[in-house]
């Protein structure tokens, strides 16, 4: 296999690296979306994040890698299958590209049996093949809408049903959304900004220390990877572990009551739609207290995560363009001062 | 270098830019690739010949604009699969051209999905060697931002017919050699500064400078990274990606002393960035490029993200709305399912007649294609009289109204575009774009005053629509005027002339069959505009009191963003 570069080897970006991280600890925040300018390092990090997460257990055999350890969300096969024999596979990180058909997102007849011996055989898609990992669309507001309606269904229900083709089947498909694009090429509809728990902004570090180190990084990897990668080994390990014990310790993270009112006020302020806004805000927050090392919320932790939770939610008014990201840290500043 | 070239060793004739891009990708193809900017001509077809010639055991392919998934990737052969009554696959000609050449037909008309295949083909393999022929013109039609991104050079003048190439045994020398050659941190320490200076945004800029100016020492011969790769790098890597002028006033002390491991003090990170500079900095960057930069500076170029390509409404893209008969070529797209039920019924009857039995025979006649409806994306053309009795009667009002208007076309995700024409020239404020704020603020800072040229007003906005419409999309034209034309199409001032070239103009627009909507911006009804509208087949709105949502509604009535347009 091709090495990858390591994730603890990109420089700078550490909104965009922590969002990543957070959503790799609580797969439950449903997806990161990153904007900004190409080559700012958002596809590296995405690739790297998957190299750098420990392997899962998965069900041997199985399509979509179930987890046996996780009796309800069970595919079909798995269910009714005598013995479930597990095996360690790797999370998968799967990309879906532009042009993709609706065939290969949603997965369709298997031609190769179809047309040799006439069989009916379900071939799984990119959804099948993400579930509990990660589907990353590089470009996402260039997307074609009926990809986009499909993966909103999918990315709500957290299970593919197919109808198509005399094909009628359903499968579990949960994964994390990482999208990345450029908002001055075009706008994303509101439902798909609203799947993705976190945004972040990245820009091109300006810099001249920063840019001379992302180059000398990128040189020292081009021309002997494995050296490089060996380099960056342990920082990689210990990363590994953090994200291990922070994946254990949040279940027993708590919040007081004083925090959930303060994320309250700050949504109001703001007048975000509904309440999945608190619930995210609420969500990363004990991410990044379990991710710091801690079992309690913080006033901290939750004014962290304010706005790489909230800022993609108040673009109500397109033509409003004074920085959503501008508005949130007013915001901030005011509950928080209070 | 040759071994003749014992003690005093010549400096090699200086290549011209296209050649020492050739030859540098040639030496290390991890710089991506090249974008070939102008259109077929025996030039290009040589530079091409004498390009993939550097490597002579790379083989060349050329891949057609409207290429299929599965011949790009790979996939199943429906034909021979068919055939042979078991799976045969091919391999895509991403696959295929894997370590050689391969030459991308029309680059500016690739689809973003086809590019974003070609791009992760950079970014993880299989790698061939990129030429895309870039034939597009002006600043709209550009190959899709994601290719060019990862394409190292752009070459737009070609090399003379009998300029000498390097010959592929250096280029394979040169090619051995790279390894060896170090690039350290003070020179990546240049490039940086150089492409900051310049406004380069994308970091992948400063990695092919720095991959370029080690290909392009290795070239030389040399064992070091020297002056001279470092400007023709930049100028190669560099200048091509510049958004800004450089502050080229060498400042007076910076260019003594060279720039050391001094970053880690933070004393440096405080100076302002041009006193970074040393004089090579001028140097590298080439006259042209100044002078093109001072010509666009302040209207940055935009490169949008999708090419048009593959619009061909009905057989690729779009809702599937089933499918219907036809055969497998270009673009359509084989319904398996309903192509077996068709070759169901006949099943027995092609046993009996074939020679070896078969599970199922499928014949080219049972082949069904599936049928998409594409939705043909509007785009809202405004031409805005910005002359100054406009100023003074309804400039306000009329931008409210395409205020109002954004927001609409916002809620269908239809593109806008806006030309205001005052003085004596029509100018495109703002290119078809679906991101409104950027309408917004080009709307806001539209500037009032000046004679009206009404006639180059209507043609500029005609042909944007006409090239729109080619791409697939479905223009409506909204112009707002007083009418008081007074600047004829020549530029010249002169009422009369100017009425009458407004009138042509007019004409002409009748004749594209689009629909157009004029609204009358001045405080009476003016006879001209109802003329001129009544000339261009178009709705007419006079409006001397309208506020601008009774502007905004008109607009829709005529087939604005709720409205349907019936052609």
């Amino acid at each position: 296999m091709k090495p990858v570069f390591p994730f603890t080897a990109i420089v700078g970006q550490d909104e965009m690296r922590d969002a990543l991280v957070i959503a790799a600890i609580e797969p439950r925040l449903s997806g990161v979306l990153i904007f900004g300018d190409r080559g700012t390092g958002k596809s590296t990090a995405v690739r790297a994040l998957a190299a750098l997460l420990p392997d899962m257990a998965a069900v041997k055999g199985c399509a979509y890698a179930c987890d046996p350890a996780d009796e309800a969300a069970l595919c079909d096969a798995c269910r009714t299958a005598s013995a479930r024999i597990a095996h360690r596979v790797p999370v998968p990180v799967v990309d879906l590209p532009l042009g993709a058909t609706e065939d290969r997102v949603v997965g369709a007849l298997n031609l190769e049996r179809a047309l040799a011996d006439g069989a009916k055989v379900f071939e799984p898609g990119l959804l099948a093949r993400a579930h509990r990992g990660f589907l990353y669309i590089d470009e996402v507001n260039l997307l074609e809408d009926h990809i986009v309606d499909l993966l909103l269904d999918v990315a709500a229900s957290g299970e593919n049903l197919v109808e198509r083709e005399g094909m009628s089947l359903r499968h579990p498909a949960r994964f994390v959304l990482i999208g990345s694009g450029n908002p001055e090429e075009g706008e994303l509809r509101p439902q798909l900004l609203d799947r993705f728990g976190l945004c972040v902004d990245v820009q091109t570090p300006t810099e001249i220390a920063a840019r001379v180190e992302v180059v000398r990084r990128r040189d020292a990897f081009d021309r002997d990877a494995a050296k490089f990668c060996e380099s960056y080994a342990q920082a990689e390990a210990e990363l590994r572990g953090r994200i291990l014990a922070a994946r254990t310790r949040l279940p027993d993270v708590t919040v007081a009551d004083e925090i959930l009112g303060r994320a309250a006020e700050i949504c109001m302020a703001l007048g975000t739609d509904g309440l999945r806004g608190e619930l995210t805000l609420l969500r990363a927050a004990r991410a990044w207290a379990a991710y710091q090392g801690e079992d309690t919320v913080t006033m901290a932790h939750l004014r962290h995560m304010t706005e790489p939770a909230l800022r993609h939610r108040l673009r109500r008014d397109p033509l409003d363009d004074s920085l959503a990201g501008t508005r949130v840290a007013r915001a901030v500043a005011e509950v928080f001062a209070a | 270098m040759s071994p003749f070239d014992s003690f005093d060793a010549p400096v090699p004739p200086p290549l011209s830019d296209s050649v020492y891009a050739a030859a540098l990708l040639a030496i290390d193809p991890g710089l991506g690739g090249v974008r070939l900017c102008g259109w077929s001509g025996p030039a290009r077809d040589l530079w091409v010949r004498r390009m993939t010639g550097l490597r002579p055991e790379a083989a060349m392919r050329k891949m057609p604009v409207g290429i299929s998934d599965d011949r790009l990737l790979g996939g199943l052969d429906l034909a021979a699969t068919l055939a042979a009554g078991r799976a045969v696959y091919g391999s895509g000609i991403l696959a295929e051209s894997k370590g050689g050449f391969l030459v991308v037909a029309m680059a500016e008309r690739l689809s973003p999905g086809t590019a974003a295949h070609l791009a992760a083909s950079i970014d993880a393999g299989p790698r061939p060697i990129f030429i895309a022929l870039d034939e597009g013109i002006g600043p709209d039609e550009t190959p899709p931002a994601a290719l060019l991104d990862r394409l190292a050079f752009t070459v737009s003048a070609f090399a003379a017919n009998d300029e000498a190439w390097p010959t592929p045994s250096a280029i394979a020398a040169a090619s051995r050699a790279l390894n060896q050659i170090d690039c350290t941190p003070e020179t990546m320490q240049r490039l940086c500064t150089l492409a900051a200076l310049l406004g380069v945004r994308s970091v992948r800029a400063e990695i092919f400078c720095c991959r370029a100016a080690r290909a392009a020492a290795a070239l030389r011969g040399g064992k070091t990274i020297e002056e001279t790769d470092i400007a023709l790098a930049a100028r190669l890597v560099l200048a091509p990606r510049a958004t800004q002028m450089p502050d080229t006033s060498p400042p007076p002390e910076a260019a003594a002393e060279p720039q050391t491991e001094t970053q880690a003090d933070g004393e440096t990170h405080d100076k302002p960035l041009e006193d970074k500079i040393d004089d090579a900095a001028a140097a590298v960057l080439p006259e042209k490029l100044l002078e093109a930069l001072t010509a666009n500076l302040g209207q940055r170029r935009i490169v949008r993200g999708a090419g048009n390509a593959g619009a061909a409404p009905g057989l690729a893209r779009g809702r599937p709305v089933g499918a219907r008969p036809g055969q497998l070529n270009g673009r359509a797209r084989l319904s398996v399912f309903d192509t077996l039920r068709a070759a169901a019924p006949w099943q027995r009857v092609r046993q009996r007649q074939a020679q070896a039995p078969k599970r199922i025979i499928v014949r080219t006649e049972d082949f069904h294609i599936r049928r998409f409806k594409e939705q043909a994306r509007r785009i809202t053309i405004f031409a805005v009289d910005a002359s100054g009795s406009s100023a003074i009667n309804r400039l306000a009002e009329a931008k409210g109204a395409i205020m109002l208007l954004l927001a609409d076309c916002y809620v269908q995700r239809d593109e806008v575009a806006l030309i205001a024409f005052r003085g004596v020239t029509a100018e495109l404020l703002l290119p078809p774009t679906s991101a409104l704020a950027r309408a917004r603020r080009a709307l806001s800072a539209l500037p009032g005053g000046g004679p009206t040229p009404l006639a180059t007003g209507i043609t500029t906005a005609l042909r944007l629509a006409i090239t729109e419409r080619r791409s697939g999309k479905q223009p409506l034209l909204v112009f707002l005027t007083d009418g008081g034309a007074n600047i004829g199409q020549d530029g010249k001032p002169g009422r009369a002339a100017a009425g009458r070239d407004a009138l042509a103009a007019a004409k002409a627009c009748a004749m594209q069959n689009l629909p157009v909507l004029v609204v009358d911006t001045a405080p009476r009804r003016q006879a001209f505009v109802a003329e001129l509208a009544g000339t261009m087949d178009a709705r007419y709105v006079p409006l001397p009191y309208a506020d601008a949502a009774r502007l905004s509604r008109a607009v829709q009535a005529a087939g604005g963003p709720h409205g349907r347009v019936a052609a």
